[in-house]
Parts: structure tokens; sequence; C-alpha cells
């Protein structure tokens, strides 16, 4: 990485007479081995990770399907039913779906008690899920970096009251907490902001740990003797050394969100009829378990693909930002 | 010490404070009272909501109503607490007595055994890496660390009460089913205890058949409707549990402590006949606990008197013996009182709703069959808040084993030629399970969480239920009574794990 030559291209190499024999040496090495940035070493750890590349597969794979399916805002749909309208039933409602031979039918996820299409009211559900998901988990790692990093670098009346916060959880399930805010939230959109208001401690705790030890670093030292400004300690030296914990944690985030969200539309607290979401689908057909499984394994295999793929897309992130944790020998 | 523990709990009574503040603050402002009386059509409507209004104090400020509550409390010093009254004017203090046992043992239980598992799961994967048992974990861990509390719930329901109600009526294990639980329990086993491949094929066909056979028998002698373990299954386990305790202790080559254990099991079985005719009906669990008591001080002395110069290993280990043999004669005539429980319950033991199979009060069976009363109800919410913190205390005490393995203490540990056994349990384990102690705190919080939800799929009208009428009708009082009990037994489950820290860390005992 000090090198000022391209390895990978022999042409490049500097020929200067002068300089030629340092070089010669640095030339054997670099010609057998290619050398890598740091964003490169971790972009080819993670592409080379074959439970994240699957599982990476797997989400866009069902977010594309929630979004393009039934439509959202601008994008169209191509998906011939509603999640609204009743149709008749066919075969009793039960999934037209077939593996072999292979076909979709009608109703591919069957339909609800009343005739909705299954498919449309499941994407829908989906859809909600990853708004919420993605949105808290956006919104909560920048405001649990920014609390994180001003109070470790400022330390002070911040960093007690961070501390005292992440206290207060221990003492509160979240789930009940956010239960109570859920319940004043109307709307998804209010529904994502409250819940990143509430789980932004976790990340805050891991950025300040990191800052706490970055800022006694020299180079830390460096930018302040030339007179740089605490703010652009924190954004130009400090954070971009933290991104690697801070990607992880924002998708962990983003696993533990489609649960929590779930859970709380389950108990009637998070997204309310009229509108539905997965957890509520699977409330409402709880009783029907017996009679319509269908209703109630589609929402719930959708939430596990989805928490199951990023908490797997998370393991990987780790892993190639962080090869120590896992291999030994790599 | 005591300066740290006095210091603790300073912190958490502020917290605590602060927290009842946010909680019902958050409460009053979550929706509005009186809304199902704006809707109704009830001709006294008005002298309705004014009554209610009156009742509630809503026309009061909010820190006026959260002072009236916190007087209430604040009686608790001189024990005579007022919680207030919910809004239809139950007494809140008696529905707080009714619903917290029932939910404080689930999660006890539940978080025991998590730690439990969870951690001889982690140690485990952690000492075999990248074996398959360890990708198995592993996979396992992410799948139930991604399962929806409330799905899985259900489907455990369906699964673990439904149909394992049918299956008992007629129970029969087919030869497939005895094939497949063997081959699971030999994949498990040969993993586990590694080796060279032809070991791990061994020890895999002894334990198919050893499993096989154990099934095929029970099937045979209808023990699914009158379990027993009977005298040799408490010999088998307790010579278990002491070949347990002399691995994690001093290793099965001393002499000494082997034989102090051996003795601790023939008092044993020699208590097993002596105590039989108190066990068979004990009046409480007073009756339980006095024996224990016993157990113990017999473990103690048999250890002291045959230990010699390892006076303390052979007190630790006899001890530990006794117990287990206890647990398993307790365990035998607790499944002795199955038969008599299911004639009970018309031979559908598992009820899908309630903290109870039969209501306390119509209850007739004597001691045992009243711990299925409840044990039975008990089982599949256990189960389901287990497994999630299973999940996270085998990655998390994995992860730190792997950590400490690598250090260099350990490196030195086996270089001076110490065993594998002594290294691990000496050197690594404790250090390991330095930083657990840390998770066990904000895990029973979530657990507490978790509650919420198990207890509103299976029924119970514990705390979480308490919780969320309260929260349904925007009464602060309920939701206040469900917060101090949940902040109170997560205050006390992190003081327990902060002396844990100190005790296994001795740095930080100042």
């Amino acid at each position: 990485m000090t090198d000022n030559h391209r390895p990978d291209d022999p042409e490049h190499t500097p020929a200067a007479s002068s300089v030629e024999e340092v070089y010669s040496v640095e030339k054997q090495i670099d010609l057998s081995q290619k050398s890598y940035s740091q964003g490169q070493l971790v972009r080819r750890r993670f592409f080379r990770h074959r439970g994240a590349m699957v599982s990476l597969f797997v989400l866009v794979f069902i977010t594309v399907m929630a979004f393009t399916s039934i439509g959202y805002g601008l994008i169209p749909s191509w998906w011939d039913k509603t999640f609204y309208d009743a149709g008749a039933a066919v075969d009793g409602g039960r999934p037209t779906m077939q593996l072999w031979p292979f076909q979709i039918g009608e109703h591919p996820f069957g339909q609800d008690t009343i005739g909705k299409d299954y498919f449309a009211l499941t994407m829908r559900g989906t859809q909600r899920s990853l708004i919420v998901a993605f949105t808290v988990g956006l919104l909560s790692t920048v405001i649990g970096t920014l609390i994180g990093a001003i109070a470790g670098f400022f330390r002070g009346w911040v960093e007690a009251i961070l501390m005292r916060v992440t206290d207060l959880f221990i003492i509160i399930p979240l789930l009940v907490l956010a239960a109570v805010v859920g319940k004043m939230a109307s709307g998804i959109w209010w529904l994502a902001l409250m819940l990143s208001l509430l789980t932004w401690t976790g990340l805050a705790r891991l950025v300040r740990g990191e800052v706490l030890s970055l800022r006694e670093r020299e180079f830390v030292t460096a930018a302040e003797a030339i007179g740089t400004g605490p703010w652009r300690i924190i954004f130009k030296h400090i954070l971009p050394n933290t991104i690697g914990t801070i990607i992880v944690s924002a998708t962990l985030a983003i696993a533990a969100t489609i649960l929590l969200e779930s859970a709380l539309s389950f108990l009637g607290y998070g997204v309310r009829a009229p509108d539905t979401s997965l957890g509520l689908l699977i409330s409402t057909y709880q009783n029907a378990f017996l009679t319509r499984p269908w209703l109630f394994w589609w929402p719930g295999l959708m939430i596990l693909g989805i928490a199951l793929s990023v908490n797997f897309l998370g393991d990987g992130l780790r892993d190639a930002f962080d090869p120590r944790q896992n291999r030994t020998a790599d | 010490m005591l300066q740290f523990i006095l210091r603790r709990i300073a912190i958490s009574a502020l917290i605590m404070f602060l927290g009842s503040v946010l909680m019902y603050v958050l409460t009053i402002n979550s929706g509005d009272p009186l809304q199902d009386l704006r809707e109704s059509r009830a001709e006294n409507r008005d002298q309705l909501m004014a009554a209610r209004t009156e009742n509630m104090g809503l026309d009061d400020p909010w820190w006026q109503r959260y002072l009236g509550w916190f007087t209430g409390v604040s009686r608790c010093f001189v024990l005579q607490c007022d919680l207030g009254t919910a809004r239809d004017g139950a007494d809140v203090n008696n529905l707080l007595l009714s619903s917290a046992g029932a939910s404080l043992r689930l999660v006890t239980i539940a978080t025991f055994l998590a730690i439990f598992i969870g951690v001889a799961l982690g140690v485990l994967s952690a000492i075999r890496q990248y074996s398959g048992f360890d990708y198995t974990i592993t996979f396992a861990a992410f799948l139930f660390y991604s399962l929806p509390v409330f799905w899985a719930a259900v489907l455990l329901k369906d699964f673990g009460a439904i149909r394992f109600n049918n299956w008992i009526a007629d129970p029969a294990v087919s030869i497939t089913v005895t094939a497949l639980v063997a081959l699971l329990f030999a994949l498990a086993v040969a993993s586990v205890l590694g080796g060279s491949l032809r070991r791990q094929v061994v020890t895999g066909l002894v334990t198919f058949a050893v499993v096989f056979g154990l099934v095929f028998a029970f099937d045979q002698v209808q023990w699914w409707v009158q379990p027993a373990l009977g005298l040799p299954l408490i010999i088998v386990g307790a010579v278990a549990a002491l070949g347990f305790m002399l691995v994690m202790t001093v290793g099965l080559s001393n002499r000494k402590v082997t034989y102090a254990g051996l003795v601790t099991i023939a008092l044993g079985l020699v208590s097993y006949f002596v105590t039989g005719p108190i066990l068979d009906d004990p009046s409480g669990w007073l009756v339980i606990l006095a024996l224990t008591a016993v157990t113990v001080v017999v473990g103690l002395a048999v250890g002291w008197v045959m230990g010699g110069y390892e006076r303390r290993t052979a007190m630790t280990v006899s001890v530990g013996t006794a117990l287990g043999m206890a647990f398993l004669i307790f365990m035998d005539k607790l499944l002795r009182g199955w038969a008599g429980f299911l004639e009970l319950a018309g031979n559908r033991p598992v009820s899908t709703i309630g903290e109870n199979r039969i209501i306390p009060e119509r209850f007739e069976g004597d001691f045992w069959e009243g711990i299925f009363n409840w044990g039975v109800q008990l089982v599949l919410p256990t189960i389901v808040l287990t497994l999630i913190s299973i999940a996270s205390y085998s990655r998390y005490t994995r992860g730190s084993m792997l950590e400490t393995i690598n250090q260099d203490y350990i490196r030195t540990a086996r270089s001076k030629g110490l065993s594998d056994r002594v290294v691990f349990t000496k050197h690594a384990l404790r250090n390991a399970l330095i930083p657990i102690t840390t998770i066990v705190a904000f895990d029973f919080a979530s657990l507490l969480g978790g509650a919420v939800i198990t207890e509103t799929i299976f029924g119970w009208r514990g705390l979480g239920a308490m919780f969320r009428l309260g929260l349904d009708t925007v009464d602060p009082n309920p939701v206040m009574a469900y917060y101090l009990v949940a902040g109170g037994a997560a205050v006390i489950m992190n003081m327990l794990a902060d002396i844990a820290y100190a005790s296994l860390d001795p740095r930080i005992r100042r």
C-alpha cells in the first residue's frame, strides 16, 4: 500500500537507474504477488464468503420481488392482483404453486379467509417490514455513530447521558418500550422513527469504545498539532477507522428490527390494520393454523428468510473487515 | 467488595427512578384513555367519562399523577405498598401478586437453562472448531437468532401441545423414528468426542446401539405413559455425574477423590431406600429443601473424611455427585407421578392455554402430580424462550473461548505439559466465562420482553398480560407494576452478574 507504482502492471514500474537496485528486490515480490488496498482486501474477502453471497442473493431477490410484484410508488406492478381485493376462492384457497411439475397458478401462496390473494398480501407485508427495517437500520446507525463519537471524543455530559441511557435498556426490556412508543406512532414512517430513537444505544457504545482508543493514537495527536478542528478530526481521521464496526452493526440492526417490528405488529402495537405487515398477518391467522396452515407459514418463512440472510450478511461483513475473528490461517 | 456492591445499588436505584419517570410519561401519552367511552352509545356516557377522569386523575398534570403513584410505591419501604388501582377498579397489588409468580418462574428457569446449555454448546464448538458439530451449532445459532419468537411459539403450540396430546393417547414409536433419533444422537456424540475417524465411527456405532436399544425398550414397556428411572438408570446417571465432576476437577486417575465419589454414590443408594417412604408423598417443597440440605452435608462429610490432603477437591466432587444423584432420585419420583397426572388430565396432558393444566382450586392430585400440573404448561414457553437465548450464549461463549485459547498463557500451560483437560477446564474456561457474565444482564431483560409475547400466545395471566392490559387501556398503574418487577428482577440479575464477574476476575475486586 505504500508503493507509488502499480505492481499489477509491470510496464508502469519506474525504471530509474538510481533507485533500480532498491526496487529490484521489491519487484520480485510485487510481480509474483498482487497488492491490494484495505478496501479491496475487504471486498475480496466479502465476495469470497459463500454464505454471505447466497444471503445477498436471497435478500435482493426478496426485496425486488416485494417492491415490483405489487408495485410501490412509481414502481409499476407485474402481479395482476392486489392485496385488498377479494376474489372467488380457488380450490378452497389452497396455494396453487407447485414445484413438480412447476407451475405458479392463480394464487401461488393461496388465498386468505375472505379470498384475498395471499401472495399480494405477503408481498405488501414484506414491503412494510423492509421499509421499517432499513429506515431504522440507517437512522439508528447515524444517531448511534454521532452520539458515540461525540461521547468518546469530548467525554463529559454526553458520555454520562449515553451510559445512563444504555443502563436504562438493561432495566426496561426493549420490546416493552417499543410497544409503548409503537402504540403512539401512526403509520410506518413514524414507527420507524420511533424505533430508531430506541435502538441506537448499542452502536453508540461500540463507537464510543473505539473512539476512546483511537483518540489516543499518534495520527490524532499529529492532526491536533497542526491545528485541525475537533469535528474534522472526528469525521476525517477517527470515523473512517471505525467503518467496519459501523457497517456490521448496521446490518445486525436491520435483522433485529425485522424481528422487533414483526413482534410489535403481532402484539398490535406496530403496523395496524387496514395496512398489513408480516407480523400482523401471523397474528391474524394464528388460529387458522390447523385449517389453513399456509396462511401461517408464508409470512413466518418470509421473516425468517429476511432475518437469516441479513444476519449471514452481517457475519460475512464482520469476517471481511476483521479476519482475525474468524480464521487463524487465512 | 461491600463498597463495590453498595455503589452498584445506588446507581441501580437512580436508574430505576429515571426509568419509572420515562415509563410513566410514555404510558400516559400512549393513547386516549377515554377512547372506548367516546365511541360508546350509553346514555350516561358523559357521566362515565367524568367519573373515569376523576378516578384516574386525567385532568392533573403528569408530574402530579406520577407523584401520586410514587408516594404509593415509596410506602413499600415501610412494607405498605400501594400500587394503585387499575382502570376497572381492580387492586394492582393483588393483580401483581397473582401474576408475578408464574412469569418470574418462567423467565428464571429459561435464563438458567439457556446459560447452562448455551455455554456448554459454545465451549464444545470452540474446542471442536471447524468440525461438523461446530458448523451445525453455528448454523443452528443463526437460525434461532433469526427466528420470530411469536411464530416459533405458535408452531410449538401445535406440535408440542396438540399433536403431543394426540400421540400420548396411543403412544408408539415406529422403528424408523427410533432409528432416526438414534442416528442423531450417534452423530452428535461422535463429533463432540472427536478423535480419529476410526474412533469416531466406533463411538457413533456404540451410541447408536445404546440409544436404539433404550428407545425400543421404553416403547416396549410403555414408558411414555408410565415412566420411571428405576434403580439401574439412577446408578448409571450417578456414575456419569461423578465422571463429569472428576473430569472438570482432577481427572479420572485420582484414586482418593474417585473413592470419595463412589462412597457418596453408595450412601445415596442407601438413602434412596431410607427416604423412599417420605418422598412417596412429601407434604411440600420444605421437605425437598431439607433433604437437599442433608444431601449437601453428607457430601461435604464424605469428602472431608475421605479426601486426605485433597480434602477440598474431594468435598466439591462429593457434593456435586450427591446433588446429581439427589436430582435423579427426585426425577424418578416425579416421573412416577406422570401416570396419575395423565389420568387427572383425561389423557390430554398439555393445554394450549393457561399457566396450569387444571386450575389449582380444582386440582386433587398429590405433590408430584401437582408439579406436573404447572410443569407441563411451563415446558413449551420455556423451550421458546430458551432456544433464542441459547443461540446468543453459544455464539458469545464460542468467540470468547476461541480468543482465550489463543492467549499466551494457554500456550504456556500447554508447553509445560498440562493435559488438554486441565488446560481447558482450569485455564481457558474460567477466563472465557468472564465476558459472558455481562451478557447475562442484557439477556435477562430481553427474556422478560420475550415473555410478553410467549404469555400472549400461551394464554398466561402473567406479568406480560398485566402489562398489555395496562397499555391497551392507557392505564399507567399496571404498566408500572410490570416495570417494578421487571426492573427489580433485572437489577438483581445484574448484581448477581457483577458479583460473579468479581469472583471470576480478581483484578476488579477492589
